[in-house]
């Protein structure tokens, strides 16, 4: 990098993760809720299809949905959250969005 | 996929399709009520809906994304509902050309007709979610619910409803049957 000298480092909070950093940039979550019309192979087909998830994690929340009435199926920002709900809506799946508890 | 369907299945397939397109440029999407002022009754000729549709068919397809926020619903509707419609009416209407392109005459006359549609895995894709949006369609106009299949087919046969309710079993069958090709592909 030639010998222009590097402007200091912005001081990062040491006892903070990678992890927890993402976490706290996202405080809003997409649910799908159970209806009586969507088959639960389709429901499965659609986790694993959009948000790339294995079939083991899309079942289960696929199972969640049918037996709990709702499930938390994605994590992110606001925005984030909009365009996977409004996906949800393309696929027939009845979903919305609300603020993490 | 090859999809094989008799003139008659074909032919009740393009009818639900032309039902589906109807009915979402039917009813355009704009407030259910004309803007008191004339500002928002202007821009309303030029954004999406901002309420939800009064058609429970309509509103199951596009639901309200923030069921505790008015404000944000409405602007979510505003900018999503239009396009979702023109994805859907597409969608179906893709079903109505692959058809058409596969043999099936605008007028069916012909006993014995069978029709072969061949699907890529994309085109696939899209008859699935038109025919999820089909169900959803007839479930909300029959008031479908769970675990009462016992009732619809304790229905007299010649009863619409028993009818309307066999082709809404018979949709879902050619779904699980595209799902299942999709997910063996």
């Amino acid at each position: 990098m030639g010998d222009v000298s590097a402007a200091s480092p912005v001081e990062v909070e040491p006892t903070q993760t990678p992890d927890e950093i993402t976490f706290l940039a996202k405080p809003w979550v997409t649910l799908v809720w159970d209806d009586p019309v969507n088959l639960m192979s389709y429901v499965s087909y659609v986790f694993q299809k959009y948000f790339g998830y294995d079939k083991a994690k899309a079942e289960k929340l696929m199972l969640e949905v049918h037996t709990e009435g709702r499930s938390v199926v994605s994590t992110g920002t606001r925005e984030e959250m909009e365009r996977d709900v409004q996906a949800m809506h393309e696929y027939g799946l009845w979903a919305t969005m609300e603020k993490a508890s | 996929m090859i999809a094989t369907f008799t003139g008659f299945e074909a032919d009740l397939l393009r009818s639900l399709a032309s039902q589906m397109v109807e009915l979402l440029r039917n009813e355009r999407a704009e407030p259910a009520a004309p803007a008191a002022d004339p500002f928002e009754a202007m821009m309303a000729e030029f954004s999406g809906a901002t309420t939800i549709p009064e058609d429970p068919v309509l509103a199951r397809l596009f639901p309200t994304a923030y069921p505790d926020d008015e404000e944000a619903a409405s602007d979510f509707r505003r900018f999503t509902e239009g396009g979702l419609r023109d994805g859907k009416a597409a969608a179906a209407g893709s079903i109505i050309d692959a058809l058409e392109d596969a043999g099936l005459p605008p007028e069916l006359t012909e006993d014995g007709l069978m029709i072969d549609v061949e699907l890529t895995h994309d085109e696939a894709e899209t008859w699935m979610r038109a025919f999820t949006d089909i169900r959803l369609a007839l479930a909300t106009r029959l008031g479908v619910e769970a675990g009462d299949e016992h009732y619809w087919h304790s229905l007299p046969d010649d009863d619409p409803r028993a009818q309307a309710h066999d082709i809404y079993e018979w949709v879902g069958y050619l779904q699980e049957t595209v799902v299942e090709a999709l997910t063996a592909g």
